[in-house]
């Protein structure tokens, strides 16, 4: 051990974790970053290389092959199929991405306050999400798409609140582990008002099990955007969206047509990039805290 | 003797960095003998629970056996293979841990807990196994020793329970017992209980034991031999006697210098008259009643402070001590304003101070801080020390920028901390570094009193001293007061000006620290007072064989609403009178409060008897 020194035993405490970077990546980790950031800059750029228009008939022939003019072949009425899935990217990317935001903010937002502001409105809240939690959310979406009609608000709106129930509950939960610290009840002794605790003492806390939480929402409300519009009851077309396009083109499965499959392959890889980032982190905070136990 | 366990030229590494790693424990050689204690000293970080460890063949994440030999009657722990090192550590190898509270499983039996690794690794079947609990509760002195292995770990108290990890790491028949510090956390009553306890089942079953802690007085009544340890290395080694009348080395008389004497008991302390009042006293607490639950007709559900008197004169310490849920905490977070009173009232500086947190106006809030207990979870491990520093200045004095900077920096060197910690985290301090930080925080306030809630009790001894030093010398400096909390009577005894004894939510006495010390006192005073451990070898013993006069040491605490509360417990108590009637306070000299039936001359009796 050429580095070792004196001092360097002096400093070293088992506990302290240094200067340790938060996380890094393994090589599972590494192919879901390289899946998410390709389909991000999809989403972002891949518009303006789609070879045609998403919503133009390019094509006489329903569920034309693959061939040089259409790279993935087209759908049941002779569209491009790959200027769809590159179109359909950016909406059914950003529509899950709000619809995670909102349930992250009114999820976290209500579970602090639940935890930090006292018993009765802590029972009121949690109250009702237990009502809300009590009916399947694909159910629950459809009767309030169906009530209020389907647009992309009323979408977003629906897959947040719904999604917020289960963030509700796991902020509520760490806060009210983080609540009992010794630093909290100094704040408050200190005389720190609520908002301050919990922007600079609760927070901090609980931000990586939200971290983890985040990816784990999205890849829901991906599913759960899709599955309603594969439904028919979300994006509805002529607007490219993935879960639509899986709708639209299933008939063509009979046929042999992989038209449906392309679509159903972008959610299916877009969900285990995001999958296999969450697990490397909970798995690397989960090796950690199990070593802060022994 | 013949050797049982052999430690050669060990060593073990932390892993500093991605493939780096740096020795904690540096070519030490060791051996124990069957029957025989050895004792590990050493400050946090000397290394002397990886040591111990390794015996189990075991090293914590992040560290490594490095080199050396681990041989238990021949054959080398470190080679063997898990399964063979599972069977080992089940049989032969057990390991007692410094919390009984995390070691048992709250949802299942003490009895199935004593008996489960015993039985799970073959050594005997479930009823043999079950006997030989039941005859080790009795070595242990537990109470009802037939039944107890059916009752729950809550259903015991912390000595019984702390006893109970004994059985459980005796029921094998191991030949080598590994303690890590476990009367650490106890109350030196407690203490007492529980060596004596380890100290003759050790004896009876022949056990070798390996018994790690930073307490010499505690070593001092139970080792054969001591090993004492720094940053990883042996600093001497040798008998009992020899270590504790004949230190060789430096350090090991500057481990000793760190321990306070016992207070001196006896003396006229009560000569002291009461002290005249030139300025109102910063805090009154006057009939505080308070707790936790629904309060009615002025009574909480969980009563843990029963009209509580006493306050805190301008540049004085106060110590209040007790046993562990005598209320001590409890009264400092009422005057905190973390828990508003059910009944009675608060004063600062002669003005009413509100109970509750949100009535106090900001600068009622700066002038009581309160430090708590321990600084690892009192500070945000999200924060950086100079952020945690700087915003009570930016709160109460409106600081900011590079005037708050300066003042953090200030404050960092008023507790002897370079300014360049302001940009770490709390993670990367010391126990002791962060206890500083802890004060810091308090002091940054500029308060005129703080609340201080056992704040040496979680240091070792060395770092302990440094804190009591350093809360000293700002008390000259700045002029504030404390009320300092302890369990530990002589680190109060050394500091405080007036000491306020708490009992089972009742304050039994209370007066300058030479009233207490002094002849008469309570006799739940003088029970704290001999539980302190001397630093020789046999005051164990001896305290045990006087101790047969105070009737029983570990009755459960009852908190009563009439009479004496300590009355179950008390070897003066008068039959049909303390446990009915309400306690009158007998006041020997002016400002000396005892709450006691028996007359002063009586007490006076009782004590000179001791």
């Amino acid at each position: 051990m050429s580095e070792e020194t004196n001092d360097a035993t002096q400093e070293i405490s088992l506990d302290a974790a240094g200067a340790r970077p938060l996380f890094q990546l393994s090589t599972m980790g590494k192919v879901g970053v390289g899946i998410v950031v390709f389909w991000i800059v999809v989403a972002l750029i891949g518009p303006f290389f789609a070879p045609y228009h998403p919503a133009d008939f390019v094509s006489d022939e329903s569920y034309g092959p693959m061939s040089a003019e259409n790279f993935l072949g087209t759908d049941y009425i002779g569209r491009d199929i790959l200027s769809r899935v590159l179109h359909g990217a950016r909406l059914t990317m950003s529509l899950s991405f709000l619809a995670t935001i909102l349930a992250f903010v009114v999820g976290i937002g209500l579970g602090f306050t639940a935890a930090l502001s006292g018993p009765r409105i802590d029972m009121i809240i949690s109250r009702i999400y237990d009502a809300f939690l009590s009916i399947p959310t694909i159910m629950l979406g459809l009767v309030v798409i169906a009530a209020l009609g389907s647009s992309i608000p009323v979408l977003i709106v629906t897959a947040g609140l719904i999604y917020s129930c289960g963030l509700y509950r796991i902020a509520r939960a760490l806060a009210l582990d983080i609540k009992v610290m010794d630093f909290v009840e100094a704040a408050r002794a200190r005389g720190e008002k609520l908002p301050w605790i919990i922007r600079r003492e609760i927070l901090p806390n609980a931000v990586v099990p939200l971290v983890a939480e985040f990816g784990l929402r999205l890849v829901f409300s991906i599913l759960f955007i899709s599955g309603l519009s594969f439904l028919g009851l979300g994006v509805q077309p002529p607007t490219a969206d993935w879960g639509v396009m899986v709708r639209e083109n299933l008939g063509g499965l009979y046929g042999g047509s992989p038209a449906a499959l392309v679509p159903a392959a972008a959610i299916a890889s877009l969900t285990v990039g995001i999958n296999l980032i969450v697990d490397d982190f909970s798995a690397q905070r989960g090796q950690e805290i199990a070593e802060e136990m022994i | 003797m013949e050797n049982l366990l052999q430690v050669e030229h060990l060593r073990v590494e932390a892993k500093v960095g991605p493939k780096r790693f740096a020795a904690i424990v540096k070519d030490v050689s060791f051996s124990v003998a069957r029957g025989e204690v050895l004792a590990l000293i050493g400050e946090s970080g000397s290394g002397k629970t990886t040591i111990a460890l390794s015996a189990l063949g075991y090293s914590r994440p992040g560290c490594r056996i490095a080199g050396g030999r681990v041989i238990l009657e021949g054959a080398d722990v470190l080679t063997l293979d898990r399964e063979t090192l599972r069977k080992l550590r089940g049989r032969r190898i057990s390991y007692l841990a410094q919390s009984a509270a995390a070691t048992f499983n709250p949802s299942l039996t003490i009895g199935e807990q004593v008996t489960e690794s015993t039985v799970l690794h073959g050594v005997m079947d479930q009823e043999t196994a079950n006997a030989r609990a039941v005859d080790l509760y009795r070595q242990l002195d537990l109470p009802d020793p037939e039944s107890l292995g059916r009752r729950y770990p809550h259903q015991v108290s912390g000595g019984q329970l702390q006893r109970l990890m004994a059985a459980m790491a005796l029921c094998s028949g191991p030949d080598l017992m590994v303690l890590d510090e476990p009367t650490t956390a106890l109350d030196v009553t407690t203490q007492i209980e529980v060596l004596r306890a380890f100290k003759d089942i050790i004896r009876d079953q022949g056990t070798a034991a390996i018994y790690v802690t930073h307490d010499l007085a505690v070593v001092a009544q139970i080792a054969d031999r001591i090993l004492v340890l720094r940053g990883g290395d042996i600093v001497e080694m040798g008998d009992t006697a020899q270590i504790l009348n004949n230190p060789a080395h430096q350090y090991t008389r500057k481990l000793m210098a760190a321990i306070r004497p016992p207070p001196a008991v006896g003396g006229d302390g009560g000569a002291v008259a009461g002290e005249e009042h030139l300025e109102p006293p910063v805090i009154r607490v006057k009939d505080v009643t308070a707790g936790y639950g629904r309060i009615t007709n002025g009574k909480p559900a969980a009563t843990v402070l029963y009209d509580i008197d006493t306050e805190v004169d301008r540049r004085s310490v106060v110590g209040v001590i007790g046993e562990s849920g005598c209320g001590k905490s409890t009264l400092a977070r009422v005057i905190a304003g973390l828990l508003p009173p059910a009944e009675g009232e608060l004063l600062l500086d002669d003005h009413d101070l509100e109970g509750r947190l949100e009535d106090r106006s900001l600068e009622e809030l700066q002038r009581v801080q309160i430090v708590f207990q321990m600084a690892d979870v009192a500070l945000n491990p999200r924060q950086r020390i100079g952020d945690i520093l700087g915003r009570p200045l930016e709160l109460y004095h409106g600081l900011k920028g590079a005037k708050r900077d300066k003042r953090v920096a200030e404050l960092l060197a008023m507790v002897e901390l370079p300014e360049s910690f302001s940009i770490r985290y709390p993670e990367e301090l010391s126990g002791g570094q962060k206890q500083r930080i802890n004060l810091a925080r308090a002091l940054a306030a500029d308060p005129d009193v703080i609340l201080a809630d056992e704040v040496t009790s979680a240091l070792d001894t060395i770092v302990g001293a440094a804190v009591i030093d350093l809360l000293k010398g700002l008390r000259e400096r700045l002029g504030v007061s404390y009320m300092f909390i302890s369990h530990d009577l002589s680190t109060v005894a050394s500091f405080a000006d007036r000491i306020v004894v708490l009992y089972a939510g009742r304050i039994v006495e209370d007066g300058t620290t030479g009233n207490i010390l002094g002849l008469p006192s309570h006799p739940y005073t003088q029970l704290l007072l001999s539980s302190v451990p001397e630093l020789r070898q046999g005051w164990l013993e001896d305290v045990m064989r006087s101790r047969s006069a105070l009737a029983g040491i570990a009755r459960e605490v009852e908190s009563t609403d009439t009479g004496c509360p300590f009355y179950p417990r008390c070897p003066v108590a008068i039959d049909g009178v303390c446990e009915t009637t309400p306690v009158p306070y007998r006041e020997p000299v002016a400002g000396h409060r005892i709450a006691c039936h028996r007359e002063i001359d009586e007490l006076v009796a009782f004590e000179r008897e001791l």
